[in-house]
């Protein structure tokens, strides 16, 4: 089995699995019908980018593992999800700016993965752009929308931008699946876009009225499997029917 | 590579009995989804491909072919394909009617799209009364193609399916 290339897509997948669930805490639980709609498509468009990733490391794997498996039956040390994204819906200026933060740097991801020499991979990229761009236009608008909003939207807003900002460094972190996918012309090298990245970011934030924070201390661990304490409760739900339930399908 | 399509003559009026569950007027055919059909050594080879990642209504379209072709008397296999990634360019005149007659907005050129969605051109018809007099409600309606508008003269809520380019 290539074992690398299987990590590599895990840590691609993880990302979308782990915010995808996010999303989807907020069935029937969004502020308003179409937000709630809104945030239950792009969880929707996230899983189904998933079950492609998970299918073709399930083929990689070439043992009796399914999609299902790959996705419901690890344990939380082997989630390799960015710290980002597993963290909780403490409010909607939360759920938007994790949105935000993450969509930013999935598209310039997206947009180098579609030049991978693995053409699974780069089909997935190719197909997923186009969701991705909706995403982050979504996204996009509500950092906007609430950080030149109200004094009360903004004030939340910047707590949830402050707050977040410590775990976006880890986007730009290699592992060692990374660097050896990169070395193959398979893998996208994240440090690369990390300039991008923040200007990209940074344009938004002003042009939402926010400020763009200074701190420079960052959190990471997600990619090598050491989480926040978040990721196990939302592992627990996940997780809940195929443990209950052994080998239902999705 | 290529974005043509490949079906067999005589499948074509068994496969456009399918449709879209989620879009019942409109037959898979029409919808761009099917790519491939094909009858080798008696089974149907069929390639789809999904219009959005997450659709869930893909599994439903494979199993209904399936059937469809079981009453013809075919036995058939279905492929889900990514590469070439589905447009909404693939959506037949047919299709497009078809979608309007039911209510749904068809999509816009590329460049008219990013008018509506991100610059609030009012460029959209209402599927009930035909005014251009439009806006965007919400960037995602009842299933991630569509966006939710309202007509700002009859006031009708309807949907408009998003260009996927």
């Amino acid at each position: 089995m290539k074992q690398n290339l299987y990590n590599y897509i895990l840590g691609i997948a993880d990302n979308s699995l782990i915010l995808g669930q996010r999303l989807g805490e907020l069935t029937g639980h969004g502020p308003s019908l179409e937000t709630d709609i809104a945030c239950t498509n792009i969880s929707l468009d996230l899983f189904g980018q998933v079950r492609s990733y998970f299918q073709y490391a399930a083929k990689i794997a070439g043992d009796d593992r399914t999609e299902d498996d790959i996705a419901m039956l690890r344990k939380e040390r082997e989630y390799v999800n960015v710290l980002l994204v597993e963290q909780p819906n403490t409010n909607f200026a939360y759920t938007m700016a994790r949105q935000f933060l993450f969509d930013v740097y999935h598209l310039l991801f997206l947009q180098e993965l579609e030049k991978s020499k693995d053409l699974t991979l780069s089909a997935i990229a190719t197909k997923s752009i186009k969701e991705v761009s909706y995403h982050e236009r979504f996204s996009g608008d509500w950092i906007k929308r609430l950080g030149d909003g109200t004094e009360e939207s903004k004030t939340k807003m910047q707590d949830a931008i402050d707050g977040l900002w410590t775990y976006t460094d880890e986007l730009f972190h290699q592992t060692e699946a990374d660097k050896a996918m990169v070395a193959e012309g398979i893998g996208v090298d994240v440090t690369k876009l990390k300039e991008t990245y923040y200007k990209k970011v940074n344009e938004i934030l002003e042009e939402a009225t926010l400020e763009i924070p200074e701190s420079k201390w960052f959190q990471k661990g997600g990619k090598e499997g050491v989480h926040t304490e978040h990721l196990g409760y939302l592992l627990a739900e996940l997780q809940y029917m195929q443990r209950a339930y052994p080998n239902m399908e999705w | 590579m290529t974005t043509e399509q490949n079906i067999d003559q005589i499948l074509i009026p068994i496969l456009e009995q399918v449709s879209d569950p989620e879009i019942p007027v409109l037959s898979i055919m029409d919808m761009g989804v099917v790519r491939t059909a094909v009858i080798e050594n008696n089974i149907v080879k069929v390639e789809i491909t999904p219009t959005y990642s997450g659709c869930p209504a893909m599994d439903v379209i494979g199993d209904d072919i399936k059937a469809a072709l079981k009453v013809a008397g075919y036995d058939s296999e279905i492929e889900l394909i990514l590469a070439p990634a589905w447009t909404t360019d693939w959506i037949t005149p047919r299709g497009r009617k078809a979608l309007e007659d039911y209510g749904i907005a068809a999509p816009l050129n590329a460049e008219a799209d990013k008018d509506v969605l991100l610059n609030d051109k009012r460029i959209v018809k209402c599927t009930n009364c035909g005014s251009q007099n439009t806006r965007l409600v919400s960037q995602f309606g009842s299933t991630a193609c569509k966006a939710q508008f309202q007509c700002d003269d009859c006031q009708e809520p309807f949907d408009y399916f998003k260009c996927l380019k």
